[in-house]
C-alpha cells in the first residue's frame, strides 16, 4: 500500500485540466515584463534558469530516488562550455552556447553516470559530490585556462541570429533575453513532462519505489538509472549555460559542492514529490535569497533556518503542502 | 634527506588534523548512520573558542607579563570543550527527531545546520581571521639537519597520535566502548538488552564534536580561523572517510594518513592538480571498494 500512496503524489492530471492551470501561468509570465520593471524581470529569469536545474535533478531525487550532492558539477559544465566558447573560439550565439553546453554535458555525465549509478543511498551521494569537487578544483587551479577565482566574462549573446545586446544590457537581458530564457524554460518543462509520464519515466518510479521488484520486472535498473542521470545533468548543464549570459561572469563558486545543495534545498522547498514543485521551489529560493543578502549579512542563517524549519515541519514543501489544503478545503 | 623529513613531518601533521576532523564524522556516522555536513564548522567553531580565549588573555595580560606559555595550552582545549557542549545540545533537540526517516532529510538538516554555525561563528566573531600565534611563536623551532621545523607542529601530531591510541583504547578496552559497538552494529538489539540508545547517541555525537573541535583548537595557533575552514576541512575528511570506510575509525587513520602524503606530495610537486587527485582517490576507492578500505558493506 505504502508504494501506491508514495506514487499517487506523482499521478498527473488530465492534459486538460493541466492545461487549464498552464495556460493562464504561461499568459501571466508572458505579460510580466509590461507591468514590473526590469530588475523584477532579470530576477524572475534567474528563477526560471534555477527552476530548469532544479527540474533536471528532481528527475533524479524525485523520480528514481537518487540523491545528487554534485549537481554543481553541471550547472558549472554548462556554464564553463559558454564562457570558454566565447573566450576560444569567439562565439556569440546562443543557439551555439545552448548545443555546445548540452554536448559538454552529455559527454561529463555520461562518464561520470557510469561511477555514479552503480551505487544508491549515501555513498550515490558523497560520489557525486566528488567528482563534481574534482571539476570545481580544476575550474579553481587553472586559472590560465578559467580564470581562477576571477572567473570569465561572458558577453550578451546574439540570440537566434538576429537580436543583439549592442547598447543597453539591462534592457536587452529584461526583454529579449527573458522571452528567450521563457521560451527554452517552456521547452525544457514540456520535454520533462513527456519524459516522466512516458513508460521511461513510469520505469524510474518503479524502480525508486522497490529496486527488487523493478529488477524482476524486467527493468534493467542501472542502464535506467544512467540514462535518468544523463537526462537530469543536461536539463541542469543547460540551466547553466542560460545562467552565465544573465550573470555576465562564471565563478568557481557555481561548481562547488555548497552550489549543490542549493540545488537540493530549492528541490526541497517546493517538494520533491511534485512536478511542479521543483520550478516553485527554485523560483521562491532564488527571491528568498536574494531579498535576504539584500536584507542582512547573516543571509546564510536566514536560510539555515527557513531550511530546518522546513525540513522539520514541511517535509512536502510549498506544493505538497499546498495541495494538502486544497485537498482538506476540498472535502469540507 | 632533510628535505624528505620536512616533507614527511608536514604529511603527519596535516594526518593528525585530519583524522581527528574525520575520525569524529566516522563515529559519528558508524554510531548513528548520519552524515553530518555541519561537522567541518564544528572544527571551525573549536578553532575561533580557542584563538578567542587565548587571544583575550594575552590582550589582558600586562605588556611586561605575558602569560605563559603552559597556562595558554591549558586554555586551548577550551575550543574542544565547547564543540563537544554544542554538539551535545545539538543531537537531543535537532538530529534526534530525523533518524527514523529519509536520508535526504537528514542530509538536509545538517546543510542547513552548516549554514546557520557558519553565520554565528561570522556575527559572534567577526569576518576577519582569528589566530593564537604566540603559542606558536613560544616554542621556537628545532634544527632538522640543514632545516629548521617549528615545534608547535611536533605537538600537534603527538596530539593526534595520542588521540587515536585514546580513542582505541576508549572503544575496544572500555565498557562504554563495548556498548558503543553494540549499537552500531545493531542498534535495536542493544536496545533491547537494556541499553539508552539515545544516550549513546548523545556521547557519541559529543565524543565525535570533542574531536573536531579538538583538532580546531590544535591547529589554530599554526593557522588563523577563518571562515570557510569548515567546509574546506569538511572536504578533506569526506575523501579520508570514503578511502578509510565510513564509520571505521581504522580507516579513518589510514585515510588521513594518504591523504597527508597526498597533500603535501601534491603541494609540493603537483599544485595544480593536489585537490582532484585528493578527490579522484576518492571516487577511485568509491568505485573498486565501496565501503572503504576497512569499512564494512
Amino acid at each position: 500500500m505504502s508504494t501506491v500512496t508514495t506514487t499517487v503524489a506523482l499521478e498527473h492530471r488530465s492534459p486538460v485540466r493541466t492545461l487549464g492551470w498552464a495556460v493562464p501561468v504561461l499568459v501571466i509570465l508572458v505579460a510580466l515584463p509590461f507591468v514590473v520593471d526590469q530588475y523584477q524581470t532579470i530576477l524572475l529569469a534567474y528563477g526560471l534558469v534555477m527552476g530548469i536545474a532544479a527540474l533536471g535533478f528532481n528527475l533524479l531525487l524525485g523520480y528514481t530516488g537518487l540523491l545528487s550532492f554534485g549537481h554543481s558539477a553541471y550547472f558549472g559544465v554548462g556554464a564553463y562550455t559558454v564562457a570558454l566558447m566565447v573566450k576560444y573560439l569567439g562565439v556569440t550565439s546562443m543557439e551555439l552556447f545552448l548545443v555546445g553546453a548540452i554536448v559538454a554535458c552529455v559527454l561529463v555525465t555520461a562518464v561520470f553516470g557510469i561511477a555514479c549509478v552503480r551505487y544508491t543511498r549515501i555513498f550515490f551521494g558523497i560520489l557525486t559530490m566528488a567528482l563534481s569537487q574534482v571539476l570545481w578544483s580544476l575550474a579553481f587551479k587553472f586559472f590560465w585556462v578559467t580564470g581562477g577565482t576571477d572567473g570569465l566574462r561572458v558577453p550578451t549573446p546574439t540570440l537566434l541570429g538576429l537580436v543583439t545586446g549592442k547598447g543597453d544590457k539591462i534592457a536587452f537581458l529584461a526583454t529579449a533575453y527573458y522571452y528567450y530564457v521563457l521560451g527554452v524554460f517552456v521547452i525544457c518543462t514540456v520535454v520533462m513532462w513527456v519524459i516522466v509520464s512516458s513508460p521511461f519515466g513510469r520505469a524510474l518510479q518503479a524502480i525508486r519505489d522497490n529496486e527488487v521488484r523493478a529488477e524482476f520486472v524486467g527493468i534493467q535498473i542501472r542502464q535506467y538509472r544512467w540514462v535518468a542521470f544523463l537526462v537530469s545533468g543536461v536539463f541542469t548543464g543547460l540551466a547553466g549555460a542560460l545562467w552565465v549570459p544573465l550573470n555576465g561572469l562564471t565563478t568557481p563558486d557555481i561548481m562547488h559542492w555548497t552550489f549543490s545543495g542549493e540545488i537540493v534545498f530549492m528541490t526541497v522547498l517546493g517538494g520533491f514529490r511534485s512536478f511542479t514543485g521543483p520550478i516553485i521551489g527554485a523560483i521562491v529560493f532564488n527571491y528568498l535569497k536574494t531579498y535576504a543578502v539584500g536584507y542582512t549579512v547573516y543571509w546564510q542563517l536566514l536560510l539555515g533556518v527557513v531550511l530546518v524549519v522546513l525540513v522539520l515541519s514541511l517535509p512536502t514543501g510549498i506544493v505538497g503542502t499546498a495541495e494538502r489544503l486544497w485537498a482538506r478545503w476540498r472535502a469540507r | 634527506m632533510d628535505i624528505v623529513v620536512i616533507h614527511a613531518l608536514n604529511a603527519l601533521l596535516y594526518a593528525s588534523v585530519l583524522f581527528l576532523i574525520a575520525g569524529g564524522l566516522s563515529l559519528i556516522y558508524g554510531v548513528m548512520r548520519i552524515v553530518n555536513l555541519a561537522h567541518g564548522n564544528l572544527y571551525a567553531f573549536g578553532a575561533y573558542v580557542s584563538a578567542w580565549v587565548v587571544g583575550l588573555l594575552v590582550a589582558r595580560a600586562q605588556p611586561d607579563r605575558p602569560p605563559s606559555t603552559i597556562l595558554l595550552l591549558l586554555l586551548l582545549p577550551a575550543g574542544a570543550l565547547a564543540a563537544a557542549a554544542f554538539g551535545a545540545l545539538l543531537e537531543p533537540t535537532l538530529l534526534r527527531p530525523f533518524y527514523k526517516r529519509a536520508e535526504e532529510y537528514q542530509l538536509l538538516v545538517t546543510f542547513g545546520l552548516l549554514m546557520i554555525i557558519d553565520d554565528v561563528i561570522r556575527w559572534l566573531w567577526g569576518p576577519y581571521p582569528l589566530t593564537a600565534s604566540v603559542l606558536f611563536e613560544n616554542f621556537g623551532s628545532l634544527g632538522i639537519g640543514e632545516a629548521i621545523y617549528p615545534t608547535y607542529n611536533f605537538l600537534v601530531i603527538a596530539v593526534g597520535a595520542l588521540a587515536a591510541v585514546f580513542l582505541w583504547a576508549f572503544i575496544y578496552k572500555t565498557r562504554f566502548g563495548v556498548v558503543l559497538r553494540a549499537t552500531s552494529q545493531n542498534m535495536r538489539m542493544s536496545s533491547a538488552l537494556g541499553v539508552n540508545v539515545n544516550r549513546v547517541y548523545v556521547q557519541a555525537f559529543t565524543l565525535g564534536c570533542l574531536m573536531a573541535g579538538l583538532g580546531g583548537a590544535i591547529i589554530v595557533p599554526s593557522q588563523s580561523a577563518v571562515l570557510g575552514m569548515g567546509v574546506d576541512a569538511l572536504i578533506l575528511s569526506f575523501i579520508v572517510v570514503v578511502v578509510g570506510g565510513l564509520g571505521s575509525l581504522e580507516g579513518a587513520l589510514l585515510g588521513a594518513l594518504i591523504v597527508g602524503v597526498v597533500r603535501e606530495a601534491g603541494i609540493a610537486w603537483f599544485p595544480e592538480i593536489e585537490l582532484a587527485v585528493l578527490y579522484l582517490i576518492a571516487a577511485t576507492v568509491l568505485l573498486i571498494r565501496p565501503a572503504g578500505l576497512f569499512g564494512r558493506a
